[in-house]
């Protein structure tokens, strides 16, 4: 978002999920690639090509699927089964989805059953990700939803030889009034008329309920199978089981970028009942327990040999981010302001490489029958997984089906396959199904990272205490939420790539916590400067309403006037806003900072978000709740250390995520706005966080902060 | 090498033949496919393999299964018996006290113990009895309050 006129236009990276994959080179496949090319290639294309129709095409970003069918099963006991691609990792997605098609096919949300994420049945509604099932998911199920209600009430007008809205409908029974008819959803299900309508595509121009009207949406509706959770009946990826199913544990190389020279598998396969797999350098193992694959592996580990390559340590990572740049970092074009300003600055600002860390680490459950891969995984992408074992198998798209059950976190981290297909070559090799989990310490040392970020921030501003002049520079962690939202004169605000040692993808709002982080701290140093409040400098810079109109509200609730008058010993307020994915976010804090142990400890956060129409308040609270302290760790703590091509705190014992006791005093308020499209909600609450700490620290210490996490030493321990 | 260890699990005896060493938590989940207890961590730092060991909380991920031989050992799926849910489960599908939902096994597990061990515990002592538990949702204080519901229906 950005609404400022005068912004210069130049090219960022999209705010896409841009993640770094992990390449497979399989020697067996390379022979069985030139095999399929041989004599399948006519086969594979045309069932390929099939495969993606039947689905809404491949990639799909939210598109509805072309026939009714795709999206919308109705049973003859009247069940009706809403099938997406999206699925189910703790945001709510099951339960927003199900309130949206109970909506339009006017029944209670307890008639609609989810089936989500299984590539063999569901529609490809793209990553669950980018805050996007809620702006395009919600939609196209309610699209859907609704063609399949004015199909049925088409079928019981016709029967009637009735008008379609002489026709009502409630809790799935349609009714004639004038003339006492009834027919239930059921019904027509039973007598074979609703299969064969719901062949028909969805209009594009099918009318949606309108909010004044909504009946479910807009509603708390807890979690369809929340009580399936508390009583250990669900099955996550990691509980699956297959008959005859080995446990896998893959090599791992002692140090990134490490290679290996040699191993002697014989240790390993002299083991009763272990299977030894090695392709290239992927060396696997598989046993019948988890204990046994750990004690092969072992045996394996300790005979691999291995030559290390050369990896900088987090203690330099910025310097060498910043060397990174090709041709070298871009200079601020707006000398002429910077000439003539009344005053200008200048700041960098760091944000250190973090890991999701979700609960459930990655996990994949594969199995072949005659050729044919299925895996039980968690991914975020059970499509873009999908297309990683169709090319890594070199097998056609109809061969293989990802069934993603709701699993145990994601944050953004879980868009790549690579437990999946390591399961999937394991399970080859053994001849059996085989369960791939990986540790806790491989998830914090193999799975991509959020990106750390160098910012360079420079602004000029004239006598009267106005922005003439802003520019920004994200070196290495992305383009979200890049453009300033503020009113600066001449703004050029980009992100450019790097060079960088770790691997890189998506976290929960992508850069967008850098770059507001970066440009919320350095408002408050502008603001400073021109002798300011951090409140009013913003507002007098800020034209957006719907920024404001949060800003405003947080600022009223948080008492902010008055609060940052108060100069109380080792107590500090700060605020922050921003957009991000279409939603808005101010937050104001408290801290208080413990002198003797250099120590920040957050007491208050008042945040207001608004994101449209509120679909499910409920939720919403609870991932505005989740979003607050998640976003805790790495403004306060959390980062990766690495040195030598290790990491060194790949454990929650020295990676110290937010828990019980950090949860601060939490005022939250959603600004609902029925007359706004919804937005998605689970990311762009977590952004403000940082920013009002760090701006807090300095009304406490009248020290600048300027990394994250913000600490009160300098200097990292390594 | 392999020996017989008997033990109790949720109500049921039963005997396992396995290495002495192997994690209680590998044992449960893969031999007695009870699956209630999830791996989160593999060092005691995360809770989410919390059981109940003679009625104590305990970390079934590092516990050897020769510790835990000879004992009754109750999970998550223990607590509900004949279709009844135990009142902490109650709490927590209440207060809606679940994001992802992979800690809840834990979470639930641990408050258990709470209501056993500490019959009237104060804020701090839930706060400080809880903190062992991570849960990387943050879903934080809505576990809270399903644990404070649990406590003051136990009161009752």
């Amino acid at each position: 978002m950005n609404t400022n006129a005068t912004n210069e236009k130049i090219p960022v990276a999209p705010a896409e999920e841009t993640v770094d994959g992990v390449e497979f080179d399989f020697a067996m496949d390379r022979r069985r690639f030139v095999q399929v090319l041989g004599a399948g290639l006519v086969i594979a294309v045309g069932g390929g090509s099939a495969w993606a129709q039947d689905r809404g095409g491949r990639g799909g970003r939210g598109g509805s699927p072309s026939a009714v069918a795709a999206r919308i099963h109705l049973a003859n006991d009247g069940t009706i089964t809403v099938l997406t691609g999206k699925i189910e990792m703790g945001q709510g997605a099951r339960t927003e989805l199900a309130q949206a098609a109970a909506e339009e096919l006017r029944v209670a949300v307890g008639q609609v059953q989810m089936v989500m994420g299984d590539t063999s049945l569901v529609p490809d509604d793209g990553v669950t990700a980018g805050s996007r099932t809620t702006p395009a998911t919600v939609p196209a199920v309610r699209q859907g939803a609704a063609a399949a209600r004015n199909l049925l009430l088409d079928l019981a007008a016709r029967k009637w030889n009735v008008e379609r809205n002489t026709l009502e409908v409630r809790d799935g029974r349609i009714t004639h009034t004038a003339s006492q008819r009834t027919l239930t959803y059921a019904d027509l299900a039973r007598s074979g008329e609703a299969a064969e309508v719901f062949k028909q595509s969805v209009p594009n121009d099918v009318t949606l309920t309108a909010v004044e009207k909504w009946r479910v949406m807009g509603t708390s509706v807890p979690r369809p199978n929340r009580r399936d959770l508390v009583t250990g009946v669900h099955k996550y990826p990691s509980d699956h089981t297959r008959p005859g199913m080995l446990y896998g544990k893959v090599l791992r190389a002692p140090s990134y970028g490490a290679k290996l020279l040699s191993v002697d598998l014989s240790p390993a396969q002299a083991m009763t009942g272990v299977v030894v797999v090695r392709d290239g350098a992927f060396v696997g193992v598989a046993a019948s327990t988890t204990f046994v694959a750990e004690q092969a592996l072992r045996a394996v580990a300790e005979t691999a040999k291995w030559e290390s390559a050369p990896h900088p340590s987090s203690r330099e990572i910025f310097d060498y981010l910043r060397q990174g740049v090709r041709g070298g970092v871009p200079k601020n074009p707006h000398s002429e302001e910077l000439a003539q300003a009344a005053r200008k600055l200048q700041a960098t600002y760091h944000v250190a490489y973090v890991q999701h860390a979700p609960m459930e680490t990655r996990v994949a459950l594969a199995e072949w029958n005659e050729g044919k891969l299925t895996v039980w995984t968690g991914t975020q992408a059970p499509f873009g997984y999908h297309s990683e074992l169709v090319r890594t198998f070199s097998l056609p798209n109809e061969n293989v089906r990802v069934i993603v059950p709701d699993f145990g976190g994601g944050f953004g981290g879980k868009h790549t396959a690579e437990a999946a297909i390591e399961a999937a070559r394991l399970a080859q090799a053994a001849g059996k199904p085989v369960l791939l989990r990986w540790t806790r310490e491989e998830e914090f040392t193999w799975a991509y990272f959020r990106p750390a970020a160098v910012i360079d921030a420079e602004a000029s501003l004239d006598a009267s205490g106005k922005l003439t002049s802003w520019h920004f520079i994200n070196i290495n962690s992305g383009g979200a939420a890049v453009d300033t939202p503020y009113r600066a004169g001449k703004a050029s605000s980009r992100f450019i790539g790097s060079n960088p040692p770790l691997r890189q993808g998506s976290y929960r709002t992508l850069a967008a916590t850098a770059n507001n982080f970066a440009r919320e701290c350095f408002m408050d140093e502008l603001a400073a400067a021109a002798g300011a409040d951090p409140l009013d400098f913003r507002l007098a810079h800020l034209e957006n309403a719907r920024l404001r109109a949060v800003l405003e509200e947080a600022a009223r609730r948080f008492n902010w006037r008055e609060r940052v008058k108060q100069k109380q010993p080792n107590t500090g307020v700060g605020l922050a806003c921003g957009t991000e994915k279409g939603s808005y976010v101010a937050g104001c804090v408290e801290i208080a900072i413990n002198r003797t142990q250099d120590q920040i400890s957050v007491r208050r956060v008042c945040e207001v978000f608004e994101c449209g129409a509120v679909v499910n308040p409920d939720n919403l609270l609870a991932q505005v709740q989740g979003c607050i302290i998640m976003g805790l760790g790495p403004a306060l703590r959390e980062e990766m250390r690495f040195a030598d091509g290790k990491m060194r705190n790949a454990v929650f014992s020295t990676y110290p995520v937010p828990r019980f006791a950090d949860v601060p005093e939490l005022d939250i308020h959603l600004l609902n706005r029925p007359d706004l499209p919804s937005a998605g909600g689970g990311e762009t609450p977590i952004i403000a966080i940082a920013p009002a700490i760090a701006n807090a620290v300095f009304h406490a210490t009248g020290r600048r902060i300027r990394s994250m996490p913000i600490r009160l030493q300098t200097g990292q321990d390594a | 090498m392999d020996q017989p260890f008997h033990l109790t699990l949720n109500g049921q005896p039963h005997t396992v033949t396995t290495d002495p060493q192997r994690p209680l938590l590998q044992v449960l989940r893969e031999d007695l496919k009870v699956t209630g207890p999830k791996p989160g961590c593999g060092e005691g730092q995360c809770g989410a393999c919390t059981v109940l060991i003679d009625g104590k909380r305990q970390h079934s991920c590092i516990l050897p299964i020769k510790d835990a031989a000879g004992k009754a050992i109750t999970t998550l799926e223990g607590l509900s018996a004949g279709g009844q849910l135990h009142p902490v489960q109650e709490a927590f599908l209440a207060e809606g006290a679940m994001q992802c939902g992979f800690c809840t096994s834990g979470m639930i597990v641990s408050t258990v113990a709470l209501l056993k061990e500490v019959p009237k515990p104060t804020d701090t002592e839930i706060l400080s009895w809880m903190n062992p538990h991570i849960c990387r949702c943050c879903g934080y204080p809505r576990i809270l309050k399903a644990v404070h519901r649990a406590v003051s229906e136990a009161k009752r």
